[in-house]
Parts: C-alpha cells; structure tokens; sequence
C-alpha cells in the first residue's frame, strides 16, 4: 500500500518538498523507523532527519508519539514541535 | 454552540464577542493574542497542515464545552502573512458563570499552543529570518490541564 507522506516548516524547506508517495519499506513499523530510514536517502533527509528529539509526527491527522506504529494509516506527516497560538 | 475558524483574513473582537454574548449566558471570556514587534520583526507567516488543524481545533473546542459546560466557544486563528500590532488568534469562551468561562479559556489558548499544527516564521528589519523554536514553558502550560 502507498502512502502519502507529508511535510511542514523546516522539514519541508530542508528536503524542498511538501509532499510524496512511499510504499514503507518492510522493516519499518513505526513513525521512528521511517524517519531513521530517510537518513540514508542522505541530503536534506539526513539533516531533517538526524534528530528525532526535533521531530513531531501524525497519523492520518493525529498527533502521535514517533514510537507508534504506522498500522494502517494513509497519511503520515514529519514536522517540527508546533508554535502556534 | 462552537465555532472554529482558519483563515487569512482579519477578525474584530467586539464583533466576536457580541455573538458570544448574545447567547444569553451569564459570563464571557476571552484572550486575543497580537503578534509582537520582539526584536525588530517586520513579518510573522503562519503555516499550517489543512484539515489536521481544524480537527485539532474542533477537538478542543468540543473538549471544553463538555468540561466545562460551556454555551458556546469561538476559535479563530490566522494563517499566512502577518505583521506586529495584528491580531493572530481569538479565543472566547460563554458559560453561566465566570470560573467555567475563564478556565475553559485559558485551558483553550494553552493546549491550541501545543495540538494545534501551525509553525510561524519570522523575518526582522536586519535581514534574519528562521523558524520560531518551539518552548518548554508552553509544553509546562498545557500539561497543567491534563486531568
């Protein structure tokens, strides 16, 4: 299954894109496996990348912990602690 | 009654809180944030994930009407170009007495700064531009609510 993966903020900037379709590789469960797996893309993923403790993520628009597991879900997003308000 | 918006456009408070208002209740709250000119900044942009964000603020809205009782709630917050001195979030909240209204509105504007997916960036008069850092004190401030 394809799934889109989505992009906001530095993140976005660091890769240069805002949006993408991946098939998860079969060793990736978790939010956390995926970013880990972009490192070796190397670029903009190894610097976007390179540190989860900066890293926030969602699950069909759900804010979730990096360490839960992707399951089913169709949309995933990568981006940095919010700022709002 | 809640209302929830995202939008580019300006808000008028008084217009916000008159319809708050005349629900009929006892007590109105409310918090409007104004972006700061902090260290010479010229322009604040806005990002956000559409569709993420007005379920996240629909949550919230929903959230604090059940907990507090509440008549009705207005979330506004904007999204885009933005400059100091504007208005950038409206948060108001309408319950039959003033501790309900004005819990439930602190308890809005703390948790919106932390579930909430926007990202601002700035830009100053000298040319610097970045990411705004999220803060510990904000993640602090929103904790205190949880149950």
């Amino acid at each position: 299954m394809e799934r889109t993966i989505l992009y906001f903020a530095w993140v976005r900037e660091q890769i240069g894109i805002s949006e993408e379709r991946v098939t998860l590789p079969s060793d990736v469960q978790t939010l956390a496996d995926l970013a880990q797996s972009f490192v070796s893309r190397g670029g903009g993923y190894a610097i976007a990348f390179s540190d989860l403790t900066k890293l926030r993520g969602a699950l069909d628009m759900a804010m979730v912990p990096l360490a839960t597991a992707i399951g089913e879900a169709r949309e995933i997003a990568f981006f940095p602690p919010v700022t709002g308000g | 009654m809640s209302r929830v918006r995202v939008r580019t456009e300006p808000f008028d408070e008084g217009t916000e809180l008159a319809a708050l208002r005349a629900t009929g209740v006892g007590g109105v709250a409310s918090f409007t944030g104004i972006v700061r000119g902090d260290g010479g900044l010229v322009a604040l942009r806005l990002d956000h994930y559409p569709g993420m964000t007005e379920r996240a603020l629909e949550h919230l809205a929903t959230t604090a009407v059940a907990r507090w009782n509440l008549s009705a709630v207005t979330l506004i917050h904007r999204v885009g170009l933005l400059a100091p001195g504007d208005p950038i979030v409206f948060v108001g909240t309408a319950a039959a007495h003033r501790a309900a209204a004005l819990e439930s509105c602190a308890f809005l504007i703390d948790r919106l700064k932390t579930d909430a997916p926007f990202w601002k960036h700035e830009r100053f008069a000298d040319g610097r531009s970045g990411w705004v850092e999220a803060r510990l004190s904000d993640e602090d401030a929103a904790m205190r609510w949880t149950p």
